[in-house]
């Protein structure tokens, strides 16, 4: 059942993925992330912690299959596995559902925690999808986990949000926090008018683990409910890049992540030459 | 060099904001007060020597402890100096 495992039975993790800020692409990040960690051959349960806006079975194109959801298991109308979805595409991939007609309350971080403690022996990966805000919401979305994505994108708010999550985390006791960059406009930032990827992990202070251009790929990819990783596209190859990372391996940045345009490249190997 | 003949980039005053922003975020301190802790070192050091209290830098950094919980706070003051007096030269 283990694919090529090398013996030792790697515990499962459980990772949140949180900016503070909204619309900076958590859900897109968590749905690209857990689908990517299936294709390796992982067993994934994602979990939309957003109740009351819920988003993520829409970004993975499940919305249809939904019967019980997050507030369904916790309060007791149903088993936990009875919630879960199988994403039928990805062997391995499953999605628990947040409510839609609840609010933030309905949930608290004990019965988020107990939720997880029932899911970990199950799975390899939980990845949870944490609603905007500092609130219970983020409060119940991080209960469980002990590994953080922060995601931000190069603008003011986001990091300046980011940087208030980081201290949050900090304070309950997070030890492993990354960062991806999500939205990156090489072209500006060749330009002056965007923060490069070193000005943001410079001020922000955590380890990289991604860089994701700007890409309309990532539009039609939730517009068709399908996530891009993986795929033959800007945003494809750096989610790809960035579940190698977290399921640690050692990938560096290419220049394109970098954003470090094409011709810079040419000019580069001239210099060389 | 080219910064000399280029105005700042939006790029640089998005970082500039930034790091101001966050030094008062995360000691939880008002940029009035941080800017009258600026004023106050600039006031004493000169007595000493001419500085560049312009491209003066002072954050407070807030670290998390060894031991994991727990955590130091920390004022970092970078200061350019201009020209040593001679008084204290000597």
């Amino acid at each position: 059942m283990e694919t090529q495992s090398n013996g030792e039975q790697k515990a499962s993790e459980v990772i949140v993925v949180t900016s503070g800020k909204g619309g900076v692409g958590k859900t897109t990040t968590s749905a690209n992330v857990g689908t990517g960690l299936a294709m390796l051959g992982k067993k994934v349960c994602l979990i939309d912690t957003d109740i009351g806006l819920r988003n993520l079975d829409v970004v993975m194109g499940l919305e249809n299959r939904i019967v019980y959801n997050l507030v369904d298991v916790v309060e007791g109308n149903c088993r936990v596995k009875q919630a879960l979805i199988r994403d039928k595409r990805h062997p391995g991939l499953y999605l628990m559902p947040s409510a839609q007609t609840r609010d933030k309350s309905a949930v608290s971080p004990g019965q988020m925690v107990k939720v997880i403690e029932h899911l970990k022996d199950q799975f390899d990966y939980i990845i949870l999808d944490c609603p905007a805000g500092i609130e219970q919401g983020f409060q119940n979305a991080i209960a469980g986990a002990q590994r953080a994505i922060v995601v931000t994108t190069p603008e003011v708010s986001a990091i300046r949000d980011a940087d208030r999550i980081i201290g949050l985390l900090e304070a309950r006791g997070f030890k492993q926090m990354e960062l991806i960059i999500n939205r990156l406009r090489p072209d500006m930032v060749k330009r002056g008018d965007m923060m490069s990827a070193a000005d943001v992990v410079d001020i922000l202070a955590i380890p990289l683990i991604g860089i994701i251009p700007d890409d309309e790929n990532v539009v039609i990819s939730t517009n068709q409910g399908e996530p891009l990783v993986g795929s033959d596209t800007p945003a494809g190859s750096a989610y790809q890049n960035v579940v190698l990372r977290i399921d640690g391996n050692d990938i560096p940045f290419t220049n394109l992540e970098r954003g470090i345009s094409f011709w810079t490249r040419v000019t580069g190997i001239f210099k060389k030459v | 060099m080219r910064k000399l003949f280029q105005r700042k980039t939006s790029r640089d005053v998005a970082k500039d904001r930034l790091k101001i922003l966050l030094i008062s975020d995360r000691m939880n301190c008002s940029p009035e007060v941080m800017s009258m802790i600026r004023a106050d070192i600039t006031k004493v050091i000169s007595k000493y020597m001419k500085i560049d209290a312009e491209n003066m830098d002072i954050q407070i950094n807030t670290k998390t402890n060894k031991s994991g919980r727990g955590k130091t706070s920390m004022l970092y003051a970078n200061i350019p100096i201009l020209e040593l007096h001679a008084a204290v030269h000597k």
